[in-house]
Order: structure tokens, then sequence, then C-alpha cells
């Protein structure tokens, strides 16, 4: 009740909070996706390659999030911007490189050899193929994988805010120090929501976005 | 060994119920393959699988060996018959070894007896045991999966065997190994088989007895030779194919149409001798041998008659002689190949042992077909009429 | 085959591509040079005591919640594939599915806001975050188990007990590992904030060096746990290349 309470005498903090939160990782996935596409595509030209990369991808997933921050802020610290904004974006992009990495990589290596063979028959050049029929195809696996990012760092977007990025976890942080029940649980609610709700919202832009004629 | 009596199996399902398999009656001897043949959907695998009881009958009786399978659990009665299918489903967590144990394991063999069985089924297989007792299913090939199948199935020894389309994923021409292999195996086991095939070729090769179903029930239930010279209706007429006639030739052997009554002579035998012997038998041709009896060539009545000397010396080449233990349809395919109206038979040492002729070939496949007019004196299938089989003027 | 094979990318567990070790050792003796520059080593040094301690409470965090969950989940997924309860299955996976979207910190709050400050619950904490992964891919890689491998196993004469413990769980085991890695990743790397509401472990260093903004005690929390996530998978790895056949082992040909 307490917490209702406070969350209607709080909706304009909450929802500037819910903002900031998206923004974060919005700017920071955008940006993964015009780093991580390229890079999926790029790699399944070398099988050599693509396990390396991957590999790597991995190991920065294992770091945990509060680790990298740390690392982060004295690397960062050196340009003036140790805590803040830029290390919670820079630490999102960088746990958003796998999900969508692999799942490029996956997807257009997964093209029905067959496809790409008629494809060629029929005259069409890498780029075209590359264009028109394996991206097409691949755009379906390649929306999960940023489904799977957005959601992951949505929870880690909350933990930057004890570095200082603004967002949910400023309520959660907030509540733990000043162990207010009602700012822990409005702000713990709030960040599942936006989980809940982002992971429905682009399985659906994912389901819009696969051709009907693959559509399970 | 095995009989179904009115077996019945219904089904009720979302659209009401389904009868998949209507009162089946029938009965396998021990030893015997039963082939149970139809298209999709007829029952033939429903009826397959209440025998190892993977689908419970709805009422009727099974009997194994003479005894109820009704009176044996579940368990235990699967644990005496091998099954084979048509995805193999070999364990890919387990080595061709312990795929091959796992039954003789649960019947509590202890390791040693098992790796001893695993190489003497691998050796009948003709796959090495050194290489493949310790690979995994994933390293095996289709067909090489197919044989560990086999084998697994074959592991405690059961008197029964059960298999569901076993070689339906296997390509052609392994296929054709295979069967091969299975048939040769089976001629020294002797088990008592069942086995779903909806390949009409795969039925007649490896079936003593087929039995064909549409929609649940048996249509017919017979010898690969009577279904196909007889089918009992115009479906398994259909079923079975229009050149039925020209399918039992692969089910006949060249022995079974020999004239072992032939004449031949010897090469440095006179030709005086081969065209009395010629008369003899009221033949245009003879057969001329070496010493040892291996045919060389022949020779015409119309060569030798008004001429002399060794008989050698006038011969012809010989149309290509055929083995007494080779399958009919590649006897008369090579008649055709050579524009031969007879053909020499050789036993394996390749001895003279008589000879084959188109017309006794006719002969032989119209047998079963007179028999039957001459029993019923009505047509022998369905009323269409049996297509008289054309094969170029017989001899003389 | 070949194309098959190339075209599936699977995940490997312990086989670095052969490059990478080589890559690796250059850019670790690269990166040790740096760091001795910046006087880190002198700093982790100072802090060792400080270091092995946390790091011990932090790995004993790891071991209770992460086994109780392993206790819990493993079966509780095995369950969920049972005949008897399949129907209400995938409402479970559903309701579970939403449950592993929650951000970790969110679980951490709730879990202070309901038991309080302390070790108890931030094992709850952990234990609930490990729990979803481990169910979820126990489930599925039972599952997954092809229809036919049932039907062979039933046909042969197998009981349904056999069929779990010899066919379905061996030939699941690869995926449910992987959640159980994917599952203790998290949790190593959610348990500096179990230090927030009261838990211990190297997140006492990671905070206080943010807040009293002193990198050198930051980096000294930080870096034992990105270590501790990296060993922690790869003992799991390990353990998985001892436990699943190699005939289920995807990658290895």
């Amino acid at each position: 009740m307490e917490t209702l309470r406070f969350i209607g005498d709080n909706a304009s903090l909450i929802l500037y909070l819910t903002v900031q939160h998206i923004s974060i990782v919005g700017v920071a996935v955008g940006l993964a996706i015009l780093t991580g596409v390229p890079i999926g595509i790029a790699i399944t030209q070398n099988r050599r390659v693509a396990d390396a990369v991957l590999y790597v991808a991995a190991i920065i997933m294992t770091i945990p999030s509060v680790a990298l921050f740390g690392i982060l802020m004295p690397v960062l610290s050196l340009t003036g911007h140790g805590i803040g904004y830029l290390p919670a974006v820079i630490a999102v992009l960088l746990y958003s490189q796998l999900p969508i990495i692999r799942n490029t990589y996956t997807a257009i290596t997964n093209v029905d050899p067959a496809l790409r063979e008629a494809a060629r028959g029929m005259g069409m050049r890498p780029w075209q193929r590359l264009w028109r029929v394996e991206i097409p195809l691949a755009v379906p696996v390649i929306m999960a994988g940023v489904r799977v990012a957005v959601v992951i760092n949505i929870g880690i977007t909350a933990i930057a805010a004890y570095i200082g990025a603004g967002g949910l976890g400023t309520l959660i942080s907030r509540g733990i120090s000043q162990t207010d029940q009602r700012q822990l649980v409005a702000g713990a609610l709030a960040v599942s929501l936006l989980a809940i709700v982002a992971d429905y919202a682009l399985l659906w832009t994912q389901r819009r976005l696969t051709p009907a004629g693959v559509r399970a | 060994m095995i009989t179904l009596d009115n077996l019945t199996k219904i089904f009720n399902t979302s659209m009401g119920p389904v009868t998949a398999a209507d009162r089946v009656c029938m009965e396998v001897a021990e030893g015997e393959v039963c082939v149970l043949l139809g298209p999709s959907g007829c029952g033939k695998t429903t009826t397959l699988k209440m025998v190892n009881r993977l689908i419970e009958k709805t009422s009727g009786k099974i009997l194994v060996g003479g005894r109820d399978t009704d009176t044996i659990d579940a368990v235990e009665l699967r644990r005496t018959m091998g099954y084979v299918i048509q995805q193999i489903g070999l364990f890919p967590n387990m080595t061709v070894e312990e795929n091959i144990g796992v039954v003789p394991r649960m019947l509590g063999w202890d390791s040693q007896r098992i790796r001893k069985r695993a190489v003497e089924l691998l050796e009948m297989m003709a796959l090495s045991p050194a290489v493949f007792l310790r690979r995994y299913p994933r390293e095996l090939s289709g067909g090489q999966q197919q044989r560990v199948g086999v084998a697994r199935a074959l592991a405690a020894d059961p008197p029964v065997l059960i298999m569901d389309e076993p070689f339906g994923a296997i390509d052609p021409i392994n296929r054709e190994v295979i069967q091969d292999e299975f048939l040769k195996m089976q001629q020294t086991l002797r088990k008592t088989i069942l086995f779903v095939s909806h390949d009409i070729d795969e039925a007649v090769k490896m079936a003593d007895k087929i039995a064909i179903f549409r929609g649940g029930k048996l249509e017919q239930f017979d010898s690969p030779d009577n279904v196909l010279a007889h089918p009992a209706n115009s479906f398994i007429a259909d079923f079975v194919g229009g050149d039925r006639t020209l399918k039992r030739l692969r089910l006949l052997k060249v022995r079974d149409v020999l004239n072992a009554d032939s004449p031949s002579v010897r090469a440095d035998e006179s030709l005086d001798i081969a065209v009395r012997r010629m008369h003899e038998h009221d033949q245009g041709h003879i057969v001329v041998t070496d010493q040892d009896g291996r045919p060389t060539g022949c020779v015409l009545l119309a060569d030798a008659v008004g001429r002399h000397g060794a008989a050698g010396d006038h011969a012809r080449a010989l149309p290509s002689p055929v083995r007494l233990d080779a399958d009919l349809r590649g006897a008369v395919s090579s008649m055709f190949t050579h524009d031969a109206e007879w053909l020499p038979c050789v036993d394996e040492a390749g001895i003279f042992r008589g000879q084959i002729t188109q017309r006794g070939i006719t002969h032989r496949l119209g047998d079963t077909y007179r028999a039957a007019a001459h029993a019923a004196a009505v047509p022998a299938d369905d009323g269409r009429p049996v297509a008289p089989q054309h094969f170029r003027g017989a001899a003389e | 085959m070949k194309t098959a094979l190339a075209a599936r990318y699977v995940p490997r567990f312990i086989p670095l591509p052969p490059l990478l070790p080589a890559l690796a050792a250059a850019a670790l003796f690269g990166l040790g040079v740096l760091v001795h520059a910046t006087g880190l080593v002198d700093e982790l040094a100072s802090r060792w005591e400080d270091i092995t301690f946390l790091s011990q409470q932090h790995m004993e965090l790891v071991a209770i919640s992460g086994g109780l969950a392993i206790l819990c989940g493993v079966p509780f997924g095995i369950l969920l594939t049972r005949p008897a309860v399949r129907r209400m299955a995938e409402n479970a996976m559903q309701v579970l599915n939403i449950g592993s979207t929650i951000p970790t910190l969110a679980i951490l709050a709730l879990s202070m806001s309901v038991l309080g400050i302390g070790e108890r619950p931030a094992i709850f904490a952990l234990w609930a975050a490990t729990l979803l992964p481990i169910v979820r891919n126990t489930y599925t890689g039972i599952l997954e188990v092809p229809r036919h491998l049932i039907e062979a196993a039933t046909g042969m004469g197998m009981t349904p007990l056999q069929i779990l413990l010899r066919v379905e769980i061996p030939n699941a085991l690869y995926v449910m590992f992987a959640g159980i890695r994917t599952a203790l990743a998290v949790n190593v790397g959610t348990v500096p904030l179990a230090f927030l509401i009261g838990g211990g472990g190297l997140g006492e260093l990671i905070f206080t060096g943010i807040d009293l903004n002193e990198p050198g005690m930051m980096l000294s929390g930080a870096i034992p746990t990105a270590t501790l996530a990296v060993l922690t998978d790869l003992v799991v790895a390990l353990v998985a290349r001892f436990v699943v056949s190699r005939g289920v082992m995807p990658g290895d040909r």
C-alpha cells in the first residue's frame, strides 16, 4: 500500500528514470547492432576467425557486470568520464556483442546451401545474394539476439546506477542504502516490468519481421 | 510361432473412433519372414507394434511361441523380441558395444559375455570389431548404423524380430546390399520375423509370407508368388503393380526352370555324334564342352548337316552361360540382351548342367494361372485378362 | 555431411581455437606490463589478505546458492518432462521464462524487502536467479531427445526409469550442463551485488572502492571477481567433458 502511494506520488520521477534507463539501453544496443551485425556477417567467411571472435565475445559475457564497470572506470577516467553515462553505455555495448554477433553468424551460416546455390544459379552476385536472400532470412534470428541483448542489459543498466549512470537502478540503490522499502520495491517492480514488456515487444517485432513464408 | 487372432485396435481420436486394425488374423510359422505391406495408414505398423505391446490392442489375441502375450509382462515380453526401427535409434551417448549390450545387460549378462557377443555380431555384420566397438553412432555411416541396429536387435538372440521399415532410410544401392546380407544371415539364424514395408519389391525379396493391409483390414496373406500371381482383388493388383508377372521372375531361380536333360558334346567328339544327339533330343543346337565339361561353344544343326570332323571345329559363340542359383530376372534380361531363345546353365564350378529356354520359363510362370483356371474355372484374378507372356517365338 | 556440420555453429566448451592461446598469452603479457606500470600489482598485493578472505566468502555463497539451485533445478526440470505433469509443464515454463527476464538486482531487492538484510536473503536471491536457466535447460534438453530413441528403448524392453536414466538424461546432459554453466556464470557475477544487501564477498571491495573513488580498491575486487567467473566456467566445462558422453558432445569432429 505504502509502495503504491509512493509510486503515485513519484510517477514523474519514475517516468524520468525509465526514460533514462531506456535511453542507455537503446543507444548502446543500437550501436551494438551497427557493429555486431557486420562483424557477424564478416566472420562467416572464415571458420577459425569466427571461432576466435565468438570465443572472445563469450569471455566478455562471463565477466561480471560489476567487475566490468570497475575495470572501465579507471580506464575511462583518463578522459574524465570514469563514472556516469559513458561507462554504462560501453558496458552495455560490450555485453550486447555476443548475442548479436552469434545470432547473425548462426543465421547466415544456417541459410540452406541449396538456396544459396539457387541464388547463384540465377546469376546473383555475392552482394545481391547477401542482401536479397541471406539477410532477409536472417533478420528474425538477428532480432532474437537483439531481444536477448536488450533483456540482459536492462538488468545491467540497473546496476549501472551504482556508477552514477541514473536509470531505474537509482531507486533500488537508494532504497537499499536508506532501507526504504517503498523505493526498493518500486524500483524492483519497475525494472522487472520494463524487462518483461521489452521482451514481449521485441518478440512481437521479431514475429512481424519474419517473412510470412518462413513463419512456423 | 506368432499367431494373431481377431486382433483389433480402435483409436479414440478427436475426430471420433478410428479402427486401425480390424479383426486381423494370421499365423507366421517359426523361421519365416512375414512382411506386412500396404500404403501408409493401412494399419500395418499398428499391427506390428501391438505384437511387442508398444501399442495396446483393443481386443483379440496374440500368441507368441504358443503363449498369450497378455500373460507376460510387457517389459519382459519386449526383451524376448529384437526391435529395429526405420530411424535406427542407436543411442548417441553409447558406443557401438554399449548399444549392442543394452538388452543383454538388462538380462544380467556379465560384461565379458556381452563383449564376446558384440564382437561376434559385428563380425556377422561384416564390421570389424577392432574398428567399431568403441565408435559412437554419429561416427558411422547410415548403412553401418543400420547394421549395428540389426546387431543390437539380435544381441540376446531373441527368437522373434520385429522390424519397422528397417531399411527405409537407406539409399537404394546400400539398401540392396543390406537386404542381401540380411537374407544370407536369416538363412542361418532362422528367426521368426515380422517386417513392415511399403515397398513391394522389398517385400517380394525378403518375405516368405506377405500380408497386405488396407484400411486396417488384412486383405491378403499369402506367399509372394501367390500374391503376385493371384492378387485377391483389384486393390492388391494395383498395389503390386502391372508388371507383377515380371516381378515373379525374381522369386524363381534358374534351377527352377532348368531342363537338365539337355545334350552336350565334347569338342573332340565327332560332328556325327553331335547331330545324332540333336536328333535324339529333337532340338536344333547342341552345347560343346571342353574335357572337364565347361561349355565353350555350340553347334547348330543347320551348320552340321553334311559335314564332318570334330564338333569343336564347327562351334559358334555361346550365349553367355547363367549360374543355377541366379535369379530368373537376370537370366531373362540376359536372353533379351543377347537375342537368345535359350541359355546354357552352369554350376558353381562352371560345369554345364543343362539349359533354360524361353518356352520353359513361359510354361513355368503360366503353371499357376492354368492351375487356378482349371480348379475354379474362373479368371485367375478379378476378371482382368492375365497378360500373356510374349517372349520371342519359342524355339524350333 | 561436411556442409551440414559447417552450417551449424555449435558453441564449444573447452577447446580454444588453436591460434587463441598464443594470442591470449601475448595479450596477458602486455596487460601485465601495463598493469605493473600503474602500480596495480602493488595495490593488489597490499590487499591480498582481504582478497583471499573475500574470495573465499564469495565462493562459499556461489557454492551454497548454486549447489542448492542445481539440487532443486535438475529434479524439477526432469519432473516437468514426465507425462503425468506434461500438461501443466508448458505453463510452468512460461512463468519461468518471464521470471528469467527479471534483472538480478531486482531479485535481490525484492528478496531484501521480504527477508531483510544478511546472508540468507542474499543466498535466496542468488538461488532464485540461478534456478531458472537450470530448470529450463534440463526441461528442453530432455524434451529434445528424439522420440524415436524413446521408442527404440521401449521396444527393447526398458522400463520408464531405465529410459530416463540411461537414454533421456545422458542424451540431455550436454544441454543441461550448458544451463548450469550459464547459471553459475550469472551467479558468480551477481554475488558482488549480494554485498549490497549484506551478503559479503568481493562486492565489498568493489562498491567501497566506487564510493571512496579509489580505483585500486575497486579493481582488487573486480579483477578477482572476473577471474573467479572465468575459472568457474572452466571448471564446469571440465566437469562436463568428464561426465557427458563423447557421442553427445557437439563439435568434436
